[in-house]
Order: structure tokens, then C-alpha cells, then sequence
């Protein structure tokens, strides 16, 4: 056991915890934010997607020893403060989730697109998140959310 | 509008709170009431409190499927209250909810139309009439719209909340007047689903979030050889892993088995992962270590020559075959296919002398606490009261979510603990345990004329059997309905008919897939009618309307889908459509899939579906979720299925056991919906999925010439 401090949506959390206990279940299980799903464990399916310092990182590959002090952890919850950052907006407007487990993870992923690629192509949106597995087949609509919170955040300058 | 937990609605309804409560027996359809000054524990349909909070219950768990939009909208329509001022808080199983507490079968909109709009109707006309007496005036000079009751002559108007006291004290309406649908505000409207801003805010609450003050967590290792037991175990090693507080045996039952696994219980998930690890466990594997897949699709391939148990039987099909030129022959071989429910299957439980509490995500509230047959109370030893569901937001279910053995298993590491316990599924036990969908074969011949019409038609399953894994009772010379579904039942006028079953054993649990059977048989069934439309030398179109000359739904949807998918506007070469439609107990759908065929590789370029419902309550939910069959429906079509070798399953996680992914999704689905009118409603979560298989391989055929009868097909090397 060793004791962390997590710097989670900019608030500073102490667990103690197993050094190769991985981010995922910290976050869910000792900083209690429930957002960040459990999916597969292996990095195969986005549904645990965070950002590590902006990148889009897979929470449950990475062991709480190869944390940096300071480091910054963004999840779904600190996205924005009332539910309206660009993509969740648009996500809403597309009425994209139906069961919505892995919508956290799609919207992390989309998220970071749009940070680095302003106004994706789709073939841009398939190969970004292609690794975001959504078992209810949202994929259209994910495509039309992106091109949507693009269109928003052009507009917004 | 903000949504609470039960907890949190409770202390907030406290005890100052005069609540009235409408109820419906689902038995009768008829309305009963009760109401409650200062009561604090009561789950009724519609709540409304001095305060004018107003509350409506979900009675049908929200899979994805916008049951959680759809369900309470049919009491809001005619209760006459916007989504938005109200809280909705989803059923838990609650006794006086009624026994119909459950998602499957593409039945919860449909089963629950009139009688929710009533349970409304019936709120509202008791609201105007406490409101009629308090001004003196006849309920006809009263009306309702937005949560309050207007005097028509003098304007005023009272709150829902203002007249709680007066309604409560009123008999219940017998019989109700329901809106004219043309004055509906809700139904029939792409109205926002409430849930989605939860979901995308990562506030929505699933199974796996239960949060029980004391918690511990489990995993279980299971016997990887299926139906094997277990002989013995050693915990020393696990015991030594810090945060390990106990190892204990998980008896789980699924239908007729019984597995007895090994959960390792921890203060934390990833110690209970490690202690899992550093079991030894001797398992005695009972000879099913030498069952493989392969072996067993031989199996199934010889019981096809077997005549089997008749389904359906219309003229005699052997003596056309007999006297035919015309005839062909074909077997279709469909594999075992996992759920894949993203959301890990898992289950909180906390056993507290008699009384047992479960978090979980089910598909099933009324089977959990006992209102159903093959109820959890009984399967777990407890009377029905002393069980309680704390249900939430189901992260998939397609069927996965309607079986109660990951309950049953969780219950008994409970019963060892004296804590709360949560039991998380890995990826790899979610794909590997089941049940599953079982391989189904499927035998054709049929028989066109000399002017190219079709004459006879037979189709004989060859399957494990859904009835047989779920009892031991099942009766093996009895044919199981749920085997032969839709085959015996297509619009399709054929002068000759026969379908019939041949049971295959299996040791490996089996159950529905979502559009269970269908999933499968329509892709034999529709395939080989394009066969015979090959051997007709006939359009695949035509051949299938010349069986329509009847007025029928089906005729109506496939014209509507010639037209919708430009089926008569030719296509370059290397590109194809084919055509697919599948009427079932679910519901109605057609499709057409265009494919284009470059270097050995088939993509899908778009997707035509004609969805026939008759009364539609969200249309964008029903288009989602019908493009979200179609992408269900290509993975089962394209990606490895479940097969066993050694006993064991050989897939894992996503990587083994793939799922389609945005980059291999179409580029084009186009979804119609067709309502008609409200007299027949159809189901939406399953009717989208049948049809497509057999269209893409139909489409193939018309791009290449190449007839798919096997799925899964790697369309990366056709």
C-alpha cells in the first residue's frame, strides 16, 4: 500500500492504495466518481477514458505508481460544470447514447478530437475513435454529434 | 427537470408531504387508487405533492432502448404535464407497481399503451374534478394543461399540488376518457429523452455504480471447462494478497445447471482480481473437456437428415419436391453468439438476516422480487417481501439482462459475508460464462414452377433448445415455439409449407438474444427465398411480391421499401442490393442493403430499413433504434461468434470476441417509419435486427455471385 494524492478535476484527493492498482478503479472506487466505466480491462473498448494532462489516456491501463506528482485528471464529470461542453451539447442534440455506458469514454475521446483537430472528416472522427466501443451501435449519430459541436465551437470564435 | 435517487426522494417527500398516489392493477386494466397523508414509503405511478412536485414512475427498465422517456410519457400525455416539470424515478419491483416490471420482447411501449395513458387520464379527470367543486362549477366548465386546472369562464387556475388534498379524497374513475391522438402533445413527437443528459454528463446510475456504505467487492473464478465442478481449492496464496478478507464458494444457477465457482472477497476490486489469480483450484471437468465446436457443427449437420418434429404443415411439400424440375437444396449455419452488454455484468447484494437488498442492472424488477415465475425469491430460499431491488440505468441488456443467475451467484457469496458485496463480471467471464445464443441450422428445399413462382417451401431447424437449457421439465418430443420462430408465420402465400425442428443436445446454457431466434432463422429463411428467386430467374423483389398478391403489412412495407431504397435504379458493377424483410412476434421490419465489392472486400455503403409500427410513441427513438440493430446485427453477421474447443470457450475479451466499431460502421442508414394508425402497435428494439443478415448476404450475392450460407462472413476476403 502507498498513499496518492490525485489532482481529479482540479480538487486534490489522499487514497491509499496498491501501486499497481490501476487508475480506473481509484477513481471510481476511492475518489467515488462513478462516471469513468469499467469495460474490458485491456484497453480494447475507451469506456474508462480519461484525460491525462488533455490526453485521452485508458484509465485502466495505467497503475497509480507511473503517476506523476501533479499530474492533471480530467473526467467525464469535469468537462464542463453544467453538462454543456460543446460535444455533450451536441450530444444531446443527436440524442446520441440509448444505454449510455460508454458514452463517457466516446465523448472523453470526442472531446480530445476536437481540441486537436478542429473540424474533423468523418474518416478523421473513425480513426480517433475507433477504439471507443459502443455495443448499441450510436456510431451514426456519433459522426453527425461531432460535425454538430464542430459547427458550435466555429460559430462560438 | 432533475431526477433523484429513491433515497433522496423519499427524505425530500418527507413527512410533511400529502401525497396522493394513482395505481393500476395490471391484472384487470383497471384503475385503483390509493392516497396517503404524510406516508413515507409508497411507490406510486404518479405522485403529487402539496408542493406541486409531481413525480412519475418508469415501470420499464431503460436499457438504451428510451423506455425512460417513452413510459412515462404515456401517463404525462394524458395527465397533461410536461417531461420537463416532472421528476422520473425508475420501478424497483415494487409489488403494487404490478407484475409487469420488465423490458424484453420489444413489448414495453406496446403492452403498456393504454393502460398508463389511463392511469393519467383517470389522475387528471380526478384533479378537475376537485378543482369543479372548489369553484362551485360543472367539471365541464374545468379543463387541464400544464400541471394545473383552469376555470374556463373566470380563468383562474389551481396547481396539481393546490387540489392533493381535495383529489385524494375522490373514488378513481372507472373508465376514464382518453385524448383524440391529434391532440396528443408527447406521443408521436421526438420529444428529448431525459436520460441522455445523466448519460452525458456521467451522473446516469448503472448497476455497476452501486455505492452501499461498507461495501466489499468479489470476483469469481468459474470452472472454464463448461459443466465442469469443483473438486477442491487452496486460498493460501489468495489469503496472502493485501485487502483479500475472504474466499469462499458461489453456487450460480442458470436454467436447469448449477455451477459452483470460487469468489475471492476483497476491500477493493483489483485485490479480489489478484487473489482470483492466486487461486489453485482442481476442478473435475467431467468429459466436456473434450467438447469442441467443430465437432459439435458436424453433429448438427448429420441430425439435419433427420425428419424432426412438424411446426407448420400447408399442402404437402414432398410431392411437389418429388415431381418438381425446380427444386433446390441448402443448409445455413448460423454460430453461438455472446451479449456483449458493455456494461460488465455485476450485482451488489446485501444479505441482512432475512431480508436480502440487491443493486443491479436487470432487465427483469418484477422476476426479482418475486411477482414473476422462476423468481429469484425462490431461487435463493427468501420470501418475495423480505427482497428489495435498488434498481438503475441498464448499461445493455439484449436479452443478457432477463436471466437472474448472476444474482442467484452474488446472493450466496453474500450469505457468507456479513457486509455488503459487490460481484463484478471481468470482460473475459461476461463473454465466457453465457448463456449465450445457441448455433442454429437451418435445412431448406423449395420449388418454383415453370413460370418461375415458388410452389413449395420447407425449413427445418436444427438447434439446442431455449425451453430445454431454462428446465429440466422440458418435454424433448414436444416441439419448442420459441425454436421455429417467424418461419411458420411470414405474409408469404406459399400453396406448399412445412417447417420442423430437430433438437440437438447441448450442455451449454442457451438463451434469448435479442430478436431471439429471428436473429438467426431469418437469415436461412430470406437467403434462400432469393435462392429460389435466382432459380425463378426473377428480381428477388418481384419474386417476393408475387407471394404478397393479399393485402398484408408485409406488402405494405416492401413497397414502401422499393421505393425508399431506389431498388429499381440500376447499379454499377461490383455494387449490389439485396432485400430482406422478417415478421415475428416482435414486429415487422425491411431492409435493403447496397454493397460494394473492391478487391475480395465487401463494404457496406447504406442501410434502407421500413419500420412497420402501426402507432409510434418516439420516432427518434425508434429510428435509433433501429440503426442500432442494423450495427448489432453486422457484427453478428461479420465477427467471430462463440465457439468452444477443449471444453472451452476460446474467446476473451474484445480483442477474441470483437464488436463492430465506428470505423467499420455504414456510412448510410436510413431509417422510415410507417404509423398508421393506433390499432396495432408493433415493438421497436428487435424487429430492426432480423433482416439485415439475410439483405447483406442477398447483396453479396448480387455484387459477386457468391452465395453466403455460414455466418460469420469475413467480408474482408469474400
Amino acid at each position: 500500500m502507498a498513499t496518492y494524492n490525485l489532482t481529479v478535476n482540479e480538487k486534490s484527493y489522499t487514497i491509499d492504495a496498491a501501486p499497481d492498482m490501476p487508475l480506473l478503479w481509484a477513481i471510481r472506487d476511492l475518489v467515488g466518481l462513478k462516471g469513468t466505466k469499467f469495460g474490458c480491462g485491456m484497453a480494447l473498448c475507451g469506456a474508462c477514458t480519461v484525460h491525462l494532462d488533455g490526453s485521452p489516456t485508458r484509465s485502466c491501463q495505467i497503475p497509480l505508481s507511473i503517476l506523476r506528482p501533479g499530474q492533471k485528471i480530467t473526467t467525464i464529470e469535469g468537462i464542463s460544470k453544467n453538462v454543456d461542453h460543446v460535444i455533450q451539447k451536441a450530444w444531446i442534440e443527436h440524442q446520441v447514447p440509448q444505454c449510455g455506458y460508454c458514452q463517457s469514454g466516446q465523448i472523453m475521446s470526442a472531446v480530445a478530437l476536437l481540441a486537436s483537430n478542429p473540424n474533423p472528416s468523418d474518416e478523421d472522427i473513425d480513426t480517433y475513435l475507433s477504439g471507443n466501443i459502443c455495443r448499441c451501435g450510436t456510431y451514426p449519430r456519433i459522426r453527425k454529434a461531432i460535425h454538430a459541436a464542430a459547427r458550435m465551437a466555429a460559430a462560438k470564435g | 427537470m432533475t431526477v433523484i435517487s429513491r433515497r433522496n426522494f423519499l427524505k425530500a417527500s418527507g413527512s410533511a408531504t400529502i401525497g396522493l398516489w394513482i395505481g393500476i392493477s395490471m391484472l384487470d386494466g383497471c384503475v385503483t387508487k390509493k392516497s396517503v397523508a404524510g406516508a413515507k414509503n409508497f411507490t406510486p405511478y404518479i405522485l403529487v405533492d402539496s408542493d406541486n412536485n409531481i413525480t412519475i414512475y418508469n415501470i420499464k427498465p431503460e436499457l438504451g432502448q428510451g423506455t425512460f422517456q417513452s413510459i412515462p410519457s404515456l401517463i404525462a400525455e394524458e395527465f397533461e404535464v410536461t417531461l420537463d416539470a416532472i421528476k422520473i424515478l425508475n420501478s424497483n419491483g415494487e409489488k403494487v407497481l404490478g407484475p409487469h416490471q420488465s423490458a424484453g420482447g420489444s413489448s414495453s411501449v406496446r403492452g403498456s399503451y393504454n393502460d398508463l395513458r389511463k392511469v393519467g387520464a383517470s389522475a387528471k379527470e380526478m384533479f378537475i374534478a376537485a378543482a369543479a367543486t372548489k369553484w362551485g362549477v360543472n367539471v365541464s366548465d374545468c379543463y387541464a394543461e400544464n400541471g394545473k386546472v383552469f376555470n374556463k369562464s373566470s380563468h383562474k387556475s389551481f396547481t396539481y399540488g393546490d387540489l392533493v388534498e381535495e383529489a385524494s379524497g375522490l373514488d378513481v374513475p372507472k373508465d376514464p376518457k382518453l385524448k383524440d391522438p391529434k391532440d396528443f402533445k408527447i406521443l408521436g413527437k421526438p420529444v428529448p429523452r431525459p436520460d441522455i443528459p445523466m448519460k452525458v454528463g456521467g451522473t446516469a446510475q448503472f448497476g455497476i455504480d452501486a455505492a452501499v456504505p461498507g461495501m466489499v467487492y468479489a470476483s469469481v473464478q468459474r470452472c472454464p471447462v463448461i459443466g465442469g465442478t469443483l473438486k477442491s481449492f487452496d486460498a493460501a496464496d489468495a489469503m496472502k494478497v493485501p485487502g483479500v478478507l475472504k474466499v469462499v464458494e458461489a453456487e450460480r444457477k442458470v436454467g436447469k445447471y448449477s455451477y459452483v465457482g470460487v469468489a475471492v472477497v476483497a476491500d477493493n476490486y483489483w485485490a479480489a482480481l489478484k487473489g482470483r489469480k492466486a487461486l489453485r483450484i482442481e476442478w473435475d471437468t467431467k468429459g466436456y473437456e473434450k467438447f469442441n465446436s467443430a465437432d459439435y457443427e458436424n453433429k448438427l449437420r448429420s441430425l439435419a437428415e433427420e425428419d424432426g418434429l412438424v411446426d407448420k404443415q400447408i399442402g404437402s411439400v414432398t410431392s411437389v419436391h418429388a415431381s418438381s424440375a425446380n427444386t433446390c437444396e441448402a443448409l445455413y449455419e448460423t454460430p453461438v453468439a455472446a451479449h456483449s452488454t458493455m456494461e460488465p455484468i455485476n450485482c451488489t447484494v446485501h444479505v441482512q438476516g432475512d431480508k436480502v437488498d440487491l443493486w443491479t442492472s436487470t432487465q427483469v424488477p418484477s422476476s426479482v422480487t418475486g411477482e414473476r415465475d422462476n423468481n429469484l425469491p425462490a431461487l435463493i430460499g427468501h420470501r418475495p417481501e423480505d427482497v428489495t431491488l435498488h434498481a438503475a440505468f441498464v448499461g445493455g441488456g439484449f436479452g443478457r439482462r432477463l436471466y437472474l443467475d448472476f444474482m442467484v451467484e452474488a446472493v450466496n457469496i453474500a450469505k457468507q459475508i456479513d457486509k455488503p458485496v459487490k460481484v463484478i463480471w471481468t470482460r473475459e467471464d461476461t463473454t465466457q460464462f453465457g448463456p449465450f445464443r445457441p448455433m442454429t441450422f437451418s435445412k431448406l428445399k423449395g420449388s418454383v414452377s415453370g413460370e418461375g413462382k415458388l410452389i413449395s417451401f420447407e425449413h427445418k431447424v436444427i438447434s439446442p433448445s431455449l425451453h430445454d437449457s431454462s428446465s429440466s421439465a422440458y418435454d424433448k418430443t414436444k416441439i419448442d415455439g420459441s425454436m421455429v420462430e417467424g418461419i411458420g408465420a411470414q405474409d408469404y402465400e406459399m400453396p406448399n409449407l412445412k417447417t420442423s425442428f430437430v433438437l440437438a443436445d447441448y450442455h451449454v446454457p442457451v438463451c434469448a438474444w435479442r430478436s431471439v431466434t429471428s436473429s438467426t432463422l431469418a437469415f436461412a429463411h430470406e437467403c434462400f427465398i432469393d435462392e429460389l428467386a435466382n432459380k425463378a430467374k426473377k428480381d428477388p423483389f418481384d419474386f417476393r411480391m408475387e407471394m404478397l398478391t393479399k393485402s398484408s403489412d408485409t406488402k405494405r412495407v416492401l413497397q414502401k421499401l422499393r421505393e425508399a431504397s431506389d431498388w429499381d435504379t440500376k447499379l454499377p458493377a461490383g455494387k449490389g442490393r439485396g432485400v430482406a424483410q422478417w415478421l415475428f412476434f416482435a414486429g415487422l421490419c425491411g431492409q435493403v442493403v447496397e454493397v460494394s465489392y473492391v478487391q475480395n472486400k465487401i463494404k457496406v455503403d447504406k442501410v434502407t430499413a421500413v419500420i412497420d409500427l402501426g402507432t409510434v410513441v418516439n420516432p427518434d427513438t425508434v429510428k435509433a433504434q433501429v440503426e442500432g440493430a442494423i450495427i448489432m446485427a453486422l457484427t453478428a453477421a461479420s465477427k467471430p461468434g462463440i465457439t468452444l474447443a477443449d471444453g472451452k470457450v476460446q474467446q476473451a475479451n474484445f480483442d477474441t470476441a470483437p464488436v463492430l466499431r465506428i470505423n467499420e460502421a455504414p456510412p448510410e442508414i436510413n431509417v422510415i417509419v410507417l404509423a398508421e394508425g393506433e390499432e396495432k402497435i408493433k415493438g421497436v428494439g428487435e424487429p430492426g435486427l432480423p433482416p439485415f443478415a439475410p439483405a447483406l448476404g442477398n447483396a453479396i450475392f448480387a455484387a459477386t455471385g457468391k452465395r453466403i450460407r455460414k455466418l460469420p462472413v469475413d467480408l474482408t476476403n469474400i
